[in-house]
């Protein structure tokens, strides 16, 4: 390192300091650039697959919900006199309404099928597998979570395919045997459909319901985090986010952890 | 940001002077816009740049002085002021032998405790307020359907009200009545009326008269004066009742005759006041036998749609909500 550094080098350099200077400053105090690069630049399998992105694309779609359901309820009006006209308006006047209530709309459907299809890779891939169980069934809390908001959303717009698909689907709960009476009532806000109905609904649908998907999508990324995700089950590489040389008896014990034994070998030789 | 070692930020007095522009062209903002405000900036201006200037001597390669600490540093325990931070032992004393309850774990178990009732103290009325209001005070209603007279005996009429106005057209209802003339109940005359709900016995679809409308007997749509708001009468000629949702077929008693249902529509119950139809609550009904003024109705405590009233899948419901 004795040459000399030439002029363009020395002005690289102080570009480099000037921007990781803020970057420093915010590390030093919160670790939260670690953080974060420890979130995003993970080690996975080099053989990872096409089909692993759509656990992401399912995290976008839910997003994408969330933001354009927030400018939606800017708009929206949740009373039995104001629902149906507020819906309207946002369709034919509020700027660009067409395009958000849309997205909302469509996007719907998108996070549910994205998330069934993503659920479908991680049962044909084998994913749910030890010690990934856990987040297999923080995945089904989602998937029934994401049902209820289709539900509790389809009431709002206050037409009558709404109100009439929200009445057989209130009865359809009220038909499960010992409480589904019960969840009827609380669901209905009584025993008829009425404006509490239609509050109550929009209340799931935007605090509560979205509110808890969002903590477990939280602990579902903790999870992936933690475990690393799978190598594909053709995967004729040692899957996982280290490679550690363990001793043969460790692995011999639990091969799928971190280094699941390729298919046709014996899993520690003799047992 | 590899490094370990501690930095200190490079001390300044400058950010002071910041603060006092800012406040200078606030109170300018209000007494002289043009002048203080301007004068506000301007310290606020230089103020700043020093203290950019001195942020970021690190970054510009000056090597930054921190004044040593010149006071004595107590030595832990050594009595007077207490330890320095780096210095000093636990911050309690380790319980003693033979101690089972020490401090810590009163402190601990107490925080936990305290913790615990406040969040109960908060949960128990909230989750009340969500879950009770649908349970009590279930409002019962009273529909005044106009004079007695205006329905024609033996004729069906699809009546549509409103069971309580304040609610708006989210409380419109829906039932089909009909006039079976009168009958004598302990030696008295009483006019009897059946009135059939149009709310499906499967999951509560609106269920319709399976027939021509009224027009073809000559007969005309007519608007009771009721207490509640306006009342129309639709004249009709059913066959039967049938459902647009899942196909579920009634005759004219209401009786499950085909489809999913589980068993008959439910049915209103009225009085006669002054000469005029009133109507009640609803009630469930297994199964009519017999006609009109006759039928004899198999009547249960009303339950949702999909409920079972009678055989072995009534079990399924044991304890209904509060109804009124
Ligand atoms: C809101 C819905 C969901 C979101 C945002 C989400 C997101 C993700 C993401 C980003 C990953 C990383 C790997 C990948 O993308 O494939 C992942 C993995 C996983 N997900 Fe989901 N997911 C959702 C729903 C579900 C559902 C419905 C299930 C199954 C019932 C599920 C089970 C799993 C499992 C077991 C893994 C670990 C797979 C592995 O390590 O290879 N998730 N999820
Ligand atoms: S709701 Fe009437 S048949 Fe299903």
């Amino acid at each position: 390192m004795a040459r000399q550094l030439s002029r363009a080098q020395v002005r690289k350099q102080r570009m480099q300091d000037a921007v990781n200077f803020p970057l420093d400053w915010l590390e030093e105090r919160s670790g939260l650039v670690g953080g974060v690069r420890y979130f995003l630049f993970r080690k996975v399998p080099g053989d990872t697959n096409w089909m692993q992105t759509l656990g992401s694309a399912t995290l976008t779609a839910f997003l994408v919900q969330a933001i354009t359901g927030v400018i939606l309820a800017m708009y929206y009006k949740p009373t039995p006199n104001d629902a149906y006209a507020s819906i309207q308006n946002i369709t034919d006047h509020v700027t660009m309404g067409w395009l958000v209530r849309g997205m909302h709309k469509w996007g719907a459907s998108v996070f549910i099928i994205l998330m069934f299809l993503h659920m479908g890779r991680v049962f044909l891939f084998g994913a749910y597998k030890y010690p990934r169980e856990l987040n297999w069934v923080i995945g089904v809390l989602l998937l029934t979570m994401g049902m209820m908001e289709g539900f509790t959303g389809y009431l709002l717009p206050w037409d009558q395919t709404a109100y009439w698909a929200s009445v057989v689907g209130i009865n359809l709960n009220g038909t499960a045997p010992f409480l589904g009476p019960w969840l009827a009532q609380f669901l209905r806000s009584g025993q008829e459909i009425s404006g509490d109905t239609l509050t109550r609904f929009y209340s799931l649908h935007m605090l509560l319901v979205p509110g808890g998907i969002m903590a477990l999508i939280g602990l579902h990324l903790y999870l992936v985090i933690r475990l690393g995700v799978t190598s594909p089950p053709w995967s004729k590489e040692a899957a996982g986010s280290e490679l550690v040389e363990e001793p043969a008896a460790a692995t011999a014990a639990r091969p799928g952890l971190t280094r699941p034994v390729a298919r046709g070998t014996a899993a520690g030789g003799s047992e | 940001m590899q490094d370990e070692e501690i930095h200190l930020p490079p001390p300044t007095l400058w950010p002071l002077g910041f603060a006092i522009g800012i406040a200078v062209i606030l109170v300018g903002l209000i007494i002289d816009p043009l002048w203080i405000s301007s004068i506000g900036g301007a310290i606020t201006l230089v103020f700043g740049f020093l203290w950019i200037r001195d942020a970021s001597a690190e970054l510009r390669g000056h090597r930054i002085v921190v004044e040593p600490e010149r006071r004595q540093v107590v030595e832990a325990g050594a009595g007077q002021v207490g330890p320095s931070a780096q210095a000093g032992g636990d911050a309690m004393p380790h319980p003693a032998p033979g101690e089972r309850f020490p401090r810590s774990k009163f402190l601990e178990a107490s925080t936990l405790g305290l913790g615990g009732v406040i969040g109960g103290l908060i949960t128990v009325p909230v989750a009340g307020f969500a879950v009770l209001p649908s349970f009590l005070g279930q409002k019962r209603h009273r529909v005044d359907m106009g004079p007695v007279a205006d329905y024609k005996e033996g004729q069906w009429y699809v009546a549509t009200f409103n069971t309580d106005p304040k609610e708006g057209d989210v409380a419109r209802r829906t039932a089909f009545v009909r006039n079976n003339g009168s009958l004598a109940v302990s030696g008295r005359q009483e006019p009897s009326f059946t009135i059939i709900s149009n709310r499906c016995a499967h999951l509560g679809c609106p269920v319709q008269a399976n027939g021509p409308s009224g027009a073809i007997l000559g007969l005309k749509s007519q608007t009771e004066k009721g207490a509640n708001g306006p009342v129309t009468l639709n004249p009709t000629v059913p066959a039967g009742f049938g459902c647009p949702c899942h196909g579920g077929q009634y005759d004219t008693e209401g009786n499950r005759t085909a489809g999913p249902p589980v068993r008959a529509l439910d049915r209103y119950d009225y009085e006669i006041d002054n000469g005029r139809l009133v109507l009640l609550s609803t009630y469930s009904v297994s199964h009519v036998d017999g006609q009109g003024a006759q039928a004899k109705i198999h009547k249960y405590k009303s339950v949702g749609p999909g409920e079972h009233v009678d055989g072995p899948e009534q079990w399924f419901y044991p304890i209904n909500p509060p109804h009124h």
